[in-house]
């Protein structure tokens, strides 16, 4: 195959250098090995990346504290989170990911409540551990029926020299119930990736194997699902699927999830890793250490669904394999009506992606279902096993962006004016000012589930009603327009 | 059933089909190992209860679900609003990324940050190599007419020297050696947002006036402060200041830069205070701050360089408006004009025609110091019963004014003054001690869930609800539009509890 028209690429990689002119020399040159035109075939997307962001450009990434307790932790439904430190973190990040939950807030389950240590001066200049301690105490007061504590580290722990590792281990003791210390100070690597790797280690040394797991009866049918954080319904979307098919989710991490289902996270006959940049870590660690196997699967859009229950009941049965069929010949009749009635609006648009952990790939066949062709896509916090993933995602010819600033990212998209932006809060009203239809894919823009062939429909129906809505051909005044 | 394509349902009703019921209830039978429905509907009792009240007031060390944000956020919102200001967190990347998003979800509108990405090896040998190399980058990819600097936690607690590091990168030539660069140390353990932007305000006013020759004039300085209707509120401000014909700066004015036009252009930048006029405004005969505790050292030091202050609590409605305008005129010597009376007319007149619906119901109002006090003033204007007043970043002088104010009106009688408590305790003295209308931002929807007691949204941040930020809350007109917010309420909660039976339900009210 010969690929795209070698003037769209020629094009696109003078935009890169018409953007690259912009910044000092030095920065210029870091920024140029971030940027890239995909050639098709190649095993990767050519760019660095999980390398320190810039001084003084506008990144989009968070910290680790983002990684931790933002998106590995805070979703874990029926433990307290404390936000260790200043007032900020919390409040910034307080039930701003959608990681729905079924439970009684503020009884037995605590994810949209935002729980502070709030640090003043003298916590920096004597020291936060008896605060902290106090602030454990207290929490076994305030919500008995917790399962038990985590601390999500803000910045000023680490640089205190603060013992949270001590405090742990002695209000472990002395309620009897888990404390887990999470060193995911904001400072600690390039961006949220590194907290996702400390969230994941803390659920390694402090809290899997351990409790009731134990005793816990397994089938030959227990999977546990890893990486789905249930924005806007997305684990359950999945669930009701795999369930269908005949297996046993006995855990699903975290969307939604309880500590009973970390701890039993090692009981699983195989682990469905969805978003694997935040939490390969852990599936490699129950591989080594308890041999179970572990496989990604995408969700996303009925090509992808299909292909991946096929792939998942290929590890099981033929009860499973037969399961797997029977869910995709249910559900296949309601995608084929969906894209019966959106196809037809999106074929041939073009998007432009620049997400998180999984997206700027997995979503790549969902868009293509409708007929959306992915023009640019990069991701605000992968490593080097990210664009091998994505290079097969991706056609020939795509813009490849790692750790976009916004200037990059605004010129970009005035340059190629996709008919659709996918990005975050961050990056949404400056598009939309473009006249650059937009939606959220971290937080689905306050919809959801996407995931799922449930989800699927939604997805269709939220991308059509981004593109073609009137308001794009309404923004300029009649009298101005040219 | 699968999904009807020709009617999707998304989570708002999808989660109620019956398949997603059944699976609910066998996940939480089979997997979860949650306590059983009745501990929790004992737990759940219990946190309603007299007794449990009395031990969440006794909490000493941990906080949950406070009504503060952090310093830079409010020095961010600040720098906003002066011309072609760019702001720049000075600490670590993810700290910027939580400022804009939270206004960015508050406002619907882009907000600009650069910062200066410090990390492991900052923590260590300190962030003046972040300094230089942010400064140069974001001087030369977002050039900016000044660059307004404040901190994030890192920063402060490594010590990090923002003058010295600013001269440094001077001297480097990250930037030209005129460029004007603002400087504000915000902790995030100190005070709250409110006062981050007092220090920022502080530090962008010093970087004008320093080593300049005061020639005192006959203008007057208004600032805002913090305010999540801050757009509406400064088109009211400067429409006094038109109105009245007075030679007045509006000191920090984001009625641009957080409402910019969609026709096909992002403007990074929009409006604001004018650089020429902040260095102006050095000369003015006085600074008046609409709100107290956002402005302390600000009007301290506009007091030290020999300028009349004076603040004022947010003033919505009828007295706190007058008072503000009194000073004004008595200041610049203009007399109010006829059509701001007319204002004020129209307002007494609104609520005239609407006491019965308000006189004698109970409120509680949570929010930054100034803005709980000011509407504590408004409501008992209303004939409103001020019920539970909270502040988590208020301070002693707060709690003093607030019952000297509830002391000046029989309407206060009732009124109790929570200062350093959060929504949590909220929670117990709703649960115990309902009023009849919660005041509040959309964390107050929690509360709302959990009580019973319904919620008008007005405040800081409102993420729930849209365009809210678009309407004024100040003075006469902001006060007609804070009427109506609390009149819907009042008619839609009636409407809700009489449509039921269908009596009172009526047509007219």
């Amino acid at each position: 195959m010969d690929g795209m028209n070698p003037d769209v690429k020629a094009e696109r990689k003078a935009l890169i250098e018409e953007v690259l002119s912009a910044y000092p020399e030095k920065t210029a040159k870091k920024r140029a090995r971030h940027l890239n035109v995909y050639d098709e075939g190649k095993p990767d997307c050519g760019v660095k990346s999980n390398i320190k962001t810039a001084p003084g450009v506008m990144t989009i990434r968070g910290c680790a504290y983002a990684g931790s307790k933002g998106v590995v932790f805070g979703p874990l439904k029926d433990m307290v989170h404390i936000s260790h430190g200043p007032v900020g973190c919390g409040q910034y990040s307080w039930s701003q990911r959608r990681n729905y939950y079924t439970g009684t807030t503020g009884v037995d389950t605590f994810v949209t409540m935002q729980v502070t240590s709030d640090f003043q001066e003298r916590d920096i200049v004597f020291g936060g551990d008896k605060k902290l301690e106090k602030v454990i105490d207290e929490i076994h007061e305030m919500f008995p029926l917790n399962k038990g504590v985590s601390i999500q580290s803000e910045c000023p722990i680490g640089l205190i020299g603060d013992d949270i590792e001590a405090v742990a281990k002695k209000k472990a003791k002395e309620h009897g119930k888990m404390v887990v210390p999470v060193r995911c100070e904001g400072f600690r690597g390039v961006s949220q990736s590194l907290g996702h790797h400390i969230a994941n280690d803390a659920v390694r040394d402090w809290m899997l194997g351990k409790g009731k797991s134990k005793d816990f009866e397994t089938t030959p049918y227990d999977v546990v699902v890893i990486g789905d954080y249930n924005i806007g319904g997305d684990a359950w979307a999945s669930r009701i699927l795999l369930e269908d098919m005949g297996l046993r989710v006995i855990g699903l991490w975290s969307g939604d999830a309880t500590l009973a289902e970390i701890e039993r996270g090692n009981k699983g006959k195989l682990n469905l890793i969805h978003c694997y940049r935040s939490m390969n870590y852990i599936c490699r660690h129950m591989e080594e250490q308890f041999s179970i196997p572990w496989m990604e699967y995408n969700f996303f859009g009925p090509t992808q669904i299909a292909r991946s229950l096929r792939a998942i009941a290929e590890k099981f049965d033929d009860k499973i394999k037969a399961g797997a069929e029977r869910v995709i010949a249910k559900y296949q009749p309601m995608a084929e009506a969906v894209l019966a009635r959106y196809k037809p609006r999106l074929e041939g648009k073009k998007a432009m992606l620049y997400v998180g952990g999984l997206r700027p790939r997995h979503v790549a066949d969902a868009y293509g279902d409708l007929g959306i062709d992915i023009i640019g896509t990069g991701y605000e916090f992968a490593h080097s096993d990210d664009y091998q993933r994505t290079a097969h995602y991706i056609k020939d010819a795509t813009l490849v962006y790692d750790d976009v600033t916004d200037y990059e990212l605004e010129k970009f998209i005035d340059k190629m004016r996709p008919d659709l932006v996918g990005s975050g809060i961050k990056e949404k009203y400056s598009t939309q000012k473009m006249g650059v239809p937009f939606r959220q894919l971290h937080s689905w823009d306050y919809s959801g589930p996407y995931h799922g062939y449930d989800g699927f429909a939604i997805f269709a129906r939220d991308m059509d009603m981004a593109i073609n809505s009137p308001i794009w051909a309404l923004n300029k005044a009649p009298w101005k327009a040219a | 059933m699968p999904q009807n394509a020709l009617k999707i349902k998304d989570h708002i009703d999808l989660f109620n089909d019956p398949e997603y019921l059944e699976i609910f209830k066998r996940k939480r039978a089979e997997f979860e190992d949650m306590p059983s429905e009745d501990e929790v509907a004992k737990q759940a009792a219990y946190i309603n209860s007299v007794e449990y009240r009395e031990k969440n007031l006794a909490r000493e060390a941990l906080v949950i679900n406070p009504a503060k944000a952090c310093q830079p956020v409010g020095a961010a919102y600040c720098a906003a609003g002066f011309e072609g200001t760019l702001a720049f967190t000075h600490g670590s990347l993810g700290c910027a990324a939580y400022f804009r998003s939270h206004l960015s979800r508050h406002f619907k509108e882009p907000s600009a940050m650069v910062c200066s990405a410090m990390t492991e090896d900052a923590a260590v040998f300190g962030g003046l190599n972040n300094m230089i190399e942010g400064l140069a980058n974001a001087y030369a990819l977002y050039k900016p007419k000044m660059i307004a600097v404040h901190t994030s936690c890192m920063a402060e607690v490594i010590g990090d020297d923002l003058n010295s590091f600013i001269i440094q990168s001077r001297e480097k030539g990250s930037i030209p050696a005129d460029f004007p660069v603002a400087f504000a140390h915000t902790p995030s353990f100190v005070g709250s947002h409110v006062v981050g932007y007092d220090n920022m305000m502080k530090s962008i006013l010093s970087n004008f006036w320093e080593g300049k020759e005061r020639k005192p004039g006959s203008g007057v300085n208004i600032i805002g402060g913090f305010d999540g209707y801050g757009v509406a509120n400064a088109r009211e401000i400067k429409d006094i200041i038109a109105t009245m014909g007075i030679e007045g700066t509006l000191l920090s004015d984001v009625s641009d830069i957080y409402d910019t036009p969609a026709d096909g252009s992002y403007r990074m930048y929009d409006g604001g205070t004018s650089l020429a006029d902040t260095a102006k405004s050095l000369d003015a005969k006085a600074t008046l701050s609409l709100q107290e505790w956002c402005t302390d050292k600000t009007l301290d030091y506009a007091k030290s360089k020999g300028q009349e202050v004076a603040s004022f609590n947010y003033p919505i409605g009828l007295s706190g408006t007058d008072e503000f305008l009194m000073k004004l005129s008595q200041l610049t010597g203009k007399a109010i004009p006829e059509s701001i009376a007319r204002d004020r007319g129209r307002l007494v007149d609104a609520i005239e025609d609407s006491l019965a619906w308000i006189h004698g119901k109970s409120f509680s109002i949570f929010g930054d110091p100034d803005f709980v006090l000011g509407m504590t003033r408004f409501v008992m204007e209303l004939g409103g019963e001020p019920l539970h007043l909270l502040c988590t970043n208020g301070n002693a002088d707060w709690e003093g004014k607030m019952k000297e104010l509830l002391a000046s009106s029989p309407f206060g009688a009732m009124g109790q003054v929570w200062k350093g408590k959060d929504l949590w305790h909220m929670r117990s003295l709703l649960a115990t001690e309902p009023s009849d209308y919660l005041i509040g931002s959309s964390y107050g929807k929690y509360l709302e869930k959990d009580t019973g007691v319904p919620l008008i949204r007005i405040g800081f941040p409102i993420f729930d609800r849209h365009h809210h930020h678009r309407f004024p809350t100040l003075f006469y007109k902001g006060g007609l539009r804070v009427l109506v917010t609390i009149l819907d309420k009042i008619f839609d909660t009636i409407d809700e509890k009489t449509k039921v039976s269908g009596i009172s339900y009526d047509l007219t009210r």
